[in-house]
């Protein structure tokens, strides 16, 4: 059994239900992101699981216990805001202490374990400063100490990074994850950055209009999306029209191409159906293992240092394809005639 | 040009706020003739009623600030984390002692209060002064809540208060560790304000026939020459004297320079 299971969870503000028959299951340690865009129901999912939030149905159960008539203070969860929410009234040590004081911790072993939460965030010496005098990412540090400080059951991330600038948030992100990979802790992340969730993740739930749209591992949610939205959330997408030739066989044509996919197509003969593809899996020109090849006139260049992003026009789709910079390769010309070339097998078939 | 309007402005503020007190404490000091002196000042300090109606005051405003926190600091705290609709019908009702004479409320209260009411408040001096306390708490309720309130507006209220629930505190440790120390200097303003409401209330004190402050001050003024602008001025020191601590606090409490 999992960790932490949530089943058939329903949320409703009056009339508006913010999520919709949210199951998940959790393994202990296991550090799962909940993806999507604002008002998702991402944020309300973790919320009901800290305790802020009733259920309107559905269970919670931490470690087999049912968890729904435990108040927020009972459920000995920790918490990461987006806003810090460090006690502006109390020095760094005494914020890191408070959930050891709440618990009647004695000072001893209160003092001990703040000086040991302090080293794990590398912030040893900072215990007397107050939080005003903290930069946001050493705010943000403390915060994650504070919440692991009591030894929660279950970690929640509310967009802990967001109110970050970008490089302390790249920096921020792994040493998060480095110590939850120490501390081997449960942990519930939820963010809009994809790029954030699949680098930290084990698991992302993709969530959209309040249901869990797809649950896996980063590799399997960018290279097998499951659902239209998944597929265009999650990365960039190429989209490009096809006609169906020989469903049975995965035979379809693109721009006049016959192409083969790996999988038997549920669409009609002669239906149209999207195929998607990533940016990496398109070539400028003709290239090895790349079998299928379309004319495509230029449309931009962008020069990105060592990528290269160009989009091209494929029979009225524009698609947005990344070559590595090489320096006796200058890159084409805006408005040029080219080819473009791709694997028949990187092709992504997208549900209707 | 434009600066020369803004000092001219400022000089006769000053002047208009200035010269009163100038004027009262000269004349305080002319009690012995031909010369200034402290005369009506000694005269004050050896009246023993001074001393015991500053003391009843004192104390009863100390009880009035006690009340007054225990009652609006978590009132604002819930208003504001919970009830955020009902806020314009909570500062609706702190405005009403403004708009409802203190007499009023007195006057009620002796009728609901009396000895042959179901609560005879008014039987025994400490219910009295139970009565007169909530009373002072009532006219200094607007300051107090709009004091409070301001002070809670610099704080991200609902989202401490969800940290702390997740670090396992309970209401009262979140109110009493959290909350009223970051709110504690708006407090301590709402206190002062207090305090100097009820050091110079007199209605209710002399309605109730209570030995206050204010009954004090009247009966001096209309039996006396100089001694009443001394005790104006002692008062005044007195007030100054609880803002200079209010500012000296203000310099300790550290986290609070943040949002200065």
């Amino acid at each position: 059994m999992a960790f932490l299971e949530l089943t058939d969870l329903e949320k409703t503000f009056g009339a508006n239900r913010v999520v919709k028959a949210f199951s998940l299951a959790i393994e202990k340690g296991e550090f799962v992101s909940l993806l999507g865009p604002s008002g998702c129901g991402k944020t309300t999912v973790l919320r009901m699981v800290a305790g802020f939030e009733a259920p309107t149905s559905g269970t919670i159960r931490i470690d087999g216990h049912d968890v729904g008539d435990q108040r927020a203070n009972q459920r000995n969860i920790g918490m990461m805001f987006q806003a810090y929410a460090l006690f502006p009234n109390m020095t760094v040590a005494d914020n890191v202490a408070f959930g050891l004081r709440v618990k009647g911790v004695s000072r001893s072993e209160r003092d001990a374990r703040v000086a040991e939460m302090l080293q794990l965030i590398g912030l040893p010496d900072l215990g007397a400063r107050f939080p005003f005098q903290l930069s946001g990412g050493q705010q943000q540090r403390v915060a994650l100490a504070r919440a692991l400080a009591p030894r929660p059951r279950v970690l929640l991330l509310d967009e802990p990074l967001s109110a970050l600038d970008a490089k302390v948030r790249v920096s921020l992100r792994n040493e998060i994850r480095e110590i939850q990979r120490e501390l081997g802790i449960t942990t519930i992340f939820v963010t809009h950055d994809q790029e954030e969730a699949m680098s930290i993740s084990d698991r992302i739930v993709v969530m959209n209009g309040g249901i869990a749209e797809q649950a896996g591992a980063p590799f399997e949610i960018y290279n097998k999306p499951s659902t239209r939205f998944v597929a265009g959330f999650v990365g960039t997408l190429n989209m490009l029209e096809a006609r169906v030739v020989a469903p049975e066989a995965g035979r379809v044509t693109v721009a006049g191409q016959a192409l083969d996919l790996a999988q038997a197509i549920p669409a009609a003969e002669g239906a149209s159906v999207t195929l998607a593809l990533r940016p990496e899996a398109i070539s400028l020109g003709r290239a090895e293992g790349r079998e299928v090849v379309l004319p495509a006139t230029i449309d931009e260049v962008h020069f990105l240092g060592s990528v290269i992003r160009i989009r091209a026009r494929v029979e009225g789709s524009v698609v947005a394809l990344d070559t590595f910079n090489r320096p006796d390769q200058p890159p084409p010309p805006v408005g040029s005639a080219a080819e473009i070339s791709f694997a028949a097998v990187d092709a992504i078939l997208l549900p209707a | 040009m434009k600066r020369l309007v803004a000092w001219a402005a400022f000089l006769l503020g000053c002047l208009y706020f200035l010269l009163p007190l100038i004027g009262m404490t000269e004349f305080s000091l002319k009690m012995r003739r031909g010369e200034y002196s402290f005369d009506a000042y000694v005269r004050v300090f050896e009246d023993p009623r001074f001393w015991e109606t500053f003391g009843y005051s004192l104390t009863l405003a100390a009880a009035t600030i006690v009340f007054g926190v225990l009652l609006v600091v978590p009132t604002a705290y819930w208003v504001r984390l919970k009830l955020p609709q009902a806020r314009p019908i909570i500062e609706f009702i702190t405005l009403l002692p403004l708009v409802i004479p203190a007499i009023v409320i007195v006057f009620g209260y002796i009728r609901l209060y009396n000895t042959s009411s179901f609560l005879p408040l008014t039987g025994s001096a400490f219910g009295t002064d139970i009565l007169l306390t909530m009373g002072y708490a009532t006219l200094a309720l607007p300051y107090m809540y709009r004091a409070v309130d301001t002070g809670l507006r610099t704080i991200d209220v609902a989202t401490l208060t969800e940290a702390a629930q997740s670090l396992g505190a309970g209401w009262f440790t979140i109110l009493a560790r959290i909350i009223l120390p970051n709110v504690l200097v708006a407090v301590l303003s709402g206190a002062f304000l207090t305090l100097a409401i009820v050091i110079g209330e007199f209605t209710m004190a002399a309605l109730l026939n209570r030995p206050a402050f204010g009954p004090y001050m009247q009966l001096l003024g209309a039996n006396r020459a100089y001694e009443p602008p001394a005790l104006a001025v002692i008062a005044f020191a007195i007030t100054w004297g609880c803002m200079g601590l209010i500012q000296l606090v203000t310099r300790f409490s550290k986290h609070e320079r943040a949002k200065a």
